[in-house]
């Protein structure tokens, strides 16, 4: 477990910093508006599947963070790597894990 | 008193008419964070109104009854208010799903179909009272049920949807509401997304998210099946990130054309009515989301999924080129034309503002506050097909 975690920590670094409140601020809209549009503006769910905590849990934060930036081939969901940092698309799946946003 | 009678009667008379109103050129405006709705009245720019608890609004819309007193709001959550335009106010509202996507009007204005996600299928209320009429979960497969988008109305008292994780066109009869007649097309192409009806309500033309090209449904001769419209246009590999699916549903169709957004392409297609061909693919900044004809035919306006979304682009139908980009502001999500046309109203989310073009001279005549607005919505619509 802890290897797995170091390998995770390494990848997609466990220490990143938060995102400027400006940042936070384009983010939070960019997760309502623009996620929202196919995830639903409450994110239970649209065209694309629920991001509620539930939903996301047992998914691992490398996989959510690629799925951001990367998009997911053969489903309509887009790459979204020239709108954010990989910092930044782990900053947004740790909001979504929260569930407050 | 013989002369105070005529100013007596003008001051009833004024009274009378302050109490009155028409609803012809109302609209709605969804704004959706608030989960309301705006009355506006289109000839004098003005808000009559605003009606809140609508619930989620995201992606919400709106269809007129026939006398054009009453909106049907279609809510993300499952949601269908009924609100009534003369009086300001909400006179009826259920929650019919978990998650739904739009909804139609029958032909004789007396049905309102809603199609869901969640529980996938299309449900079938009294437009008068909301009370459920039919029910028609979309099974497929060994029992599984799929999300329906691109429900529209049909000429026959139809509607007509797709399924999009089945990849089915179905046309729903209800002439009979207790015995509704369901006729399934199958195969019809991967994951359709949205659709719309030619005007005259004659064609039915759903576009493929996860296959190329567009259905085509003849509604004069269903029997002779869904056939694939520019098929191998936009291969797997060419294709571009789609940051939010584009729209079909709208006035797309302008004369002997029908102008649809390309998908993972920036394009607008021009697809010839007589023989389904394409006739034109004419470049555009980014991915389209709307593309609208002025109801006169001559113009058709685009608008953008992000980050090409403070865009608006006029083409000319004449010789089918862009004649005009405007920049109205952060977010342009969604445009409505007056019923002839001569003005368009644009719904900017990011400014919080509707801004009001002259169409002639695309010249801005206003601008008017509305929180994070998402939709316009004229009663105009309600004597269109497909609207």
């Amino acid at each position: 477990m802890k290897k797995g975690l170091l390998l995770l920590c390494v990848t997609i670094n466990c220490f990143a910093t938060e995102p400027s409140p400006e940042r936070q601020t384009t983010l939070h809209n960019l997760l309502k508006n623009d996620c929202g549009a196919c995830h639903g503006l409450t994110l239970q769910g649209g065209m694309g599947p629920a991001l509620l905590p539930n939903s996301l849990a047992g998914k691992p934060d490398e996989f959510l963070v690629s799925t951001i930036l990367n998009g997911r081939t053969g489903t309509a969901m887009p790459p979204w790597k020239n709108f954010m940092s990989q910092n930044e698309a782990l900053w947004l799946v740790r909001v979504l894990r929260k569930g407050k946003h | 008193m013989k002369k105070l009678l005529p100013i007596l009667g003008f001051i009833l008379s004024f009274n009378a008419l302050a109490e009155l109103r028409a609803t012809g050129d109302l609209g709605i405006v969804i704004e959706r964070e608030n989960g309301s709705a705006l009355i506006i009245n289109t000839t004098e720019h003005k808000q009559l109104a605003k009606i809140g608890k609508l619930g989620d609004l995201s992606h919400a819309s709106v269809v007129f009854s026939r006398d054009q007193r009453y909106a049907y709001i279609f809510g993300r959550d499952g949601g269908l208010s009924k609100i009534d335009l003369l009086q300001d106010k909400l006179d009826n509202r259920i929650i019919q799903a978990g998650n739904s996507i739009g909804g139609a009007i029958s032909q004789d204005g007396k049905l309102i179909a809603v199609s869901n996600y969640t529980p996938g299928g299309v449900k079938v209320f009294s437009s008068d009272t909301l009370e459920l009429v039919a029910d028609i979960p979309a099974y497929y497969g060994d029992g599984k049920r799929s999300k329906v988008v691109g429900l529209v109305d049909a000429p026959g008292q139809r509607f007509v949807f797709s399924l999009f994780d089945a990849g089915e066109i179905w046309t729903l009869d209800m002439k009979n509401p207790q015995k509704p007649v369901i006729e399934k097309f199958k195969n019809i192409g991967k994951e359709p997304y949205d659709a719309l009806i030619t005007p005259d309500g004659r064609y039915y033309i759903a576009g493929l998210f996860g296959a190329s090209g567009l259905a085509l449904l003849d509604l004069w001769n269903t029997g002779t099946g869904v056939k694939r419209i520019l098929p191998g246009y936009v291969k797997d590999d060419e294709k571009l990130p789609v940051y939010k699916m584009p729209h079909l549903e709208g006035w797309a169709v302008a004369g002997d054309y029908v102008f649809v957004p390309a998908i993972g392409k920036h394009e607008v297609l021009v697809i010839g009515k007589q023989n389904w061909k394409l006739i034109k693919a004419i470049p555009v900044p980014g991915q389209p989301v709307f593309v609208m004809a002025r109801p006169d035919g001559r113009q058709v306006w685009v608008n953008f999924a992000m980050p090409d979304n403070n865009q608006l682009q006029i083409i000319d139908v004449k010789d089918l080129s862009l004649s005009k980009t405007l920049t109205p502001g952060k977010a342009v999500l969604h445009m409505e034309f007056t019923p002839r046309g001569e003005q368009v109203w644009v719904a900017v989310r990011d400014d919080n503002q509707l801004v009001i073009y002259d169409t002639d001279t695309l010249q801005e005549i206003t601008r008017l506050p509305a929180h994070k607005p998402n939709g316009i919505f004229f009663s105009a619509r309600a004597h269109k097909t497909g609207l």
